[in-house]
């Protein structure tokens, strides 16, 4: 019922942005339904086969702005085949052909090709803004067609994608006549570019707030484009190697002091230590600092630095930091949110040097800190307990001892404990990731305490479907459930499938759950979708429903099994 | 510190557990739940056996040696990890992206110097010329003999050569090859 016009609902409806507070109101009554679906601007897609563009275009003709996912979390780490899909073409192909005015694109995990970066970019006349996050299938020819031939571009942000460079002059693509760059970020391409035509589109782009170079841009370019950018508040330095002595860095020095609005600094992807000094300057108004990605900086040089960042909120480091560079963190970084440490030694040759102290000693001293992503030697019970009494603010806690099984070193116990204390005093975790040695108990304390937990990530873990069955009964608002190497079942999966239609997915790979399982809720529920991924092909010869699933990955859908499934999936 | 890593237990017997142990207790977590320290291995595939055998590629440059009156520079295998390790697919969950970037970045070869008491180890990566690896050596070695802060002529002002040894094991003096 309305008291209102529907313009004036409308206006009202504009105020309310978050997708979730959308999603409610179109719910509270048809008339509400269809204004908000005329007026709905962006939208957000968890899982690109859960709708299809078409029934996407149907409902939201106003859409300006779609995100788009597509691969489990899983394939970051090499677990998911990669033309398994997340294919963009048809969903550019649908939009195209429509007449939606689509003004932005957000894609992560998806294969976009570069046939389709073309399409996009010839397709919508006020096209401006592309972020590809974790995606592949693209080279830099895709890159030169989105220069090319969106004019009001504004915004062409790149983020640890894989991309095949080509060295053509995509920079040299943008016309003259595009100065409207807001955003501009290609620090994962890994060729040469075009430096004169960087420094000239630089020039014409007085909007240009956030640059990320990528490291075949030399310090010497730096200094030019921070000369003509002084206003940038979002910085990722490509190479940052030189001769201290030089008349470069001299320059460099100057170019950087006029940076007054920088709060955001990354990438040194090529380092040499003994030139941070002419960054101190800036080091006092970061908010964001990422050196996760410069190996090269650490000891008193990399402590000294941050000694100057008072205001950080955001820290990205890797862990050549060690306990004690934590420690200086913990002391001069009182506005900390977020930490993320990550490994300088994927392979663990040993060389990693955080431990249970350096957290400790940062939840200690940074009391505001609510979402952690921490790669460590050990840890230990104590340690996790003491956290959680220093920092009950947790809304993200992801922890990953490099060897999957240790126990806590000091009582040789598992981390339930600990993990259960971090559970227990953070009543907002939304999304917790666990290693070392744990037990079901660790999943009983999950599934009794963390009411507010939306994603959990589990690998080498419990010892029984109980594990599995307390998560799956305890956590209400469970909305992606990741595992491997972990011994749950039939008996966890089968319990309750009826819960996974309220979740976006289940992962489960290298667990004890059968075909015969994975093809009883997949006949239970025709909401969901159950790929097996088979790429040893071992079900093709052995159809038994008592063989072990290697790689399970269910979903829930509206539009049914996907038809761009390759040939070792099956959709049961 | 010395971790000890603790040995798998055999599969723990279900009918041997007290009922207090299986007793689902309200207790805050850390508050002391009865530990009986076994710890139950048994149900869950282990790490071990869903190890797979990777290859890690060994580094390039490799100069060993050391020898008197002499810096010497020795290649310690960047990125490779000690040889009896095993890796698992996807372990640790870091995407291959950063995996890549973290690993071309390290560049470790070892410096001895003659009479010095302990080697060091620095990150090619970090350098851009031969002038500036041979000034921090300087900062690393505590040289007595620095009387300018350039280095004008390697050879001539300074005491001590820089020298290496190359693949073939032949002794180089620095600065013949181009830097990169």
């Amino acid at each position: 019922m309305n008291y209102f016009p529907d313009e004036v609902l409308e206006h009202v409806f504009d105020f309310i942005t978050s997708h979730k507070d959308r999603n409610s109101v179109s719910l509270v009554c048809k008339s509400w339904h269809k204004i908000e679906r005329y007026s709905r601007q962006r939208v957000f897609i968890g899982n690109c086969y859960s709708i299809s563009p078409e029934r996407l275009i149907a409902r939201f003709p106003g859409l300006k702005s779609l995100t788009l996912k597509g691969k489990p979390h899983f394939a970051d780490f090499n677990l998911v085949p990669h033309d398994w899909g997340g294919f963009v073409y048809p969903w550019i192909k649908a939009l195209a052909k429509s007449r939606i005015g689509l003004e932005e694109l957000r894609l992560k995990r998806m294969v976009v090709s570069d046939e389709s970066l073309e399409l996009l970019s010839k397709s919508f006349v006020n096209f401006k803004s592309l972020v590809l996050v974790s995606c592949e299938g693209f080279t830099t020819d895709g890159l030169a067609a989105i220069a090319a031939n969106c004019r009001f571009l504004r915004e062409l942000d790149l983020q640890e994608n894989e991309v095949d460079d080509h060295r053509g002059h995509w920079l040299s693509c943008f016309p003259e006549s595009c100065t409207s760059l807001i955003s501009l970020n290609f620090a994962c391409l890994r060729g040469e570019v075009n430096l004169g035509a960087l420094e000239r589109l630089v020039s014409r782009s007085p909007n240009l707030k956030s640059l990320r170079l990528n490291r075949a841009v030399p310090l010497d370019t730096l200094q030019k484009l921070l000369m003509r950018a002084p206003q940038l508040v979002d910085l990722g330095i490509g190479s940052y190697v030189h001769d201290p002595f030089s008349e470069v860095y001299n320059k460099l020095k100057i170019a950087i002091q006029r940076c007054k609005s920088i709060r955001s600094l990354s990438g040194f992807l090529e380092v040499a230590p003994h030139c941070m000094s002419a960054i101190y300057p800036i080091c006092g108004n970061l908010t964001f600092l990422n050196l996760s990605y410069a190996p090269g900086l650490h000891g008193n040089k990399l402590m000294k630095l941050i000694q100057h960042c008072r205001k950080l909120q955001r820290l990205w480091i890797l862990d050549c930091i060690g306990d004690k560079g934590l420690g200086v963190v913990a002391l001069t970084c009182k506005e900390l949110q977020e930490l993320r440490v990550f490994p300088s030694d994927p392979f663990g040759a040993g060389n990693a040097a955080v431990t249970e102290e350096g957290l400790v000693l940062v939840s200690a001293g940074c009391p505001k800190l609510n979402s952690l992503l921490y790669f460590c030697q050990q840890m230990t019970n104590a340690a996790l307990i003491t956290v959680a009494k220093n920092c009950p603010n947790f809304i993200r806690f992801r922890l990953c001892i490099l060897d999957p099984i240790k126990p806590d070193p000091v009582t040789n116990q598992p981390l339930d404990e600990g993990f259960g204390a971090i559970v227990q005093s953070c009543k907002g975790l939304k999304r917790l990731s666990l290693s070392g040695l744990l037990t079901d108990q660790v999943f009983l304390y999950i599934g009794m305490y963390a009411e507010q937990l939306e994603m959990l990530s589990i690998a080498f873990a419990a010892d029984s479907d109980k594990g599995m069955l307390y998560v799956l009964n305890g956590c209400k608002k469970l909305r992606k459930l990741e595992i491997r190497d972990c011994p749950f079942g039939d008996a966890a999966l089968l319990e309750d499938v009826g819960k996974y239609e309220t979740m976006r997915s289940l992962w489960m790979s290298s667990c004890e759950v059968t075909l015969g399982g994975c093809k009883s809720v997949a006949e239970k529920m025709p909401s969901l979708n159950v790929e097996i991924i088979d790429e040893c092909e071992q079900m093709e010869f052995n159809l038994d429903d008592k063989q072990k699933v290697d790689k399970m990955y269910l979903y829930r859908t509206l539009v049914g099994h996907r038809k761009d499934a390759p040939e070792y999936v099956s959709i049961l | 510190m010395v971790l000890k890593e603790e040995p798998k237990s055999p599969e723990s017997d279900v009918t041997s557990m007290s009922f207090e142990e299986t007793k689902l207790t309200l207790g805050l977590p850390g508050e002391g739940r009865s530990s009986a320290g076994a710890v139950k291995c048994s149900a869950k595939r282990g790490f071990v056996e869903t190890v797979v055998d990777l290859k890690v590629g060994s580094s390039g440059n490799c100069m060993p040696g050391g020898r008197d009156d002499t810096t010497t520079v020795i290649d310690s295998g960047a990125g490779k990890p000690p040889p009896a390790k095993e890796q698992v697919v996807g372990w640790p969950p870091v995407r291959s992206s950063r995996k890549k970037a973290i690993n071309e970045r390290f560049r470790y070869v070892k410096v001895a110097m003659d009479g010095a008491p302990f080697l060091r180890k620095v990150n090619l990566q970090c350098y851009s010329s031969y002038n500036q690896l041979l000034k921090d050596f300087d900062n690393l070695f505590d040289c007595s003999n620095k009387e300018e802060s350039k280095l004008m002529d390697v050879v001539k002002r300074m005491e001590y050569v820089p020298t290496y040894e190359d693949k073939d094991n032949d002794w180089m003096l620095v600065g013949d090859v181009p830097w990169k």
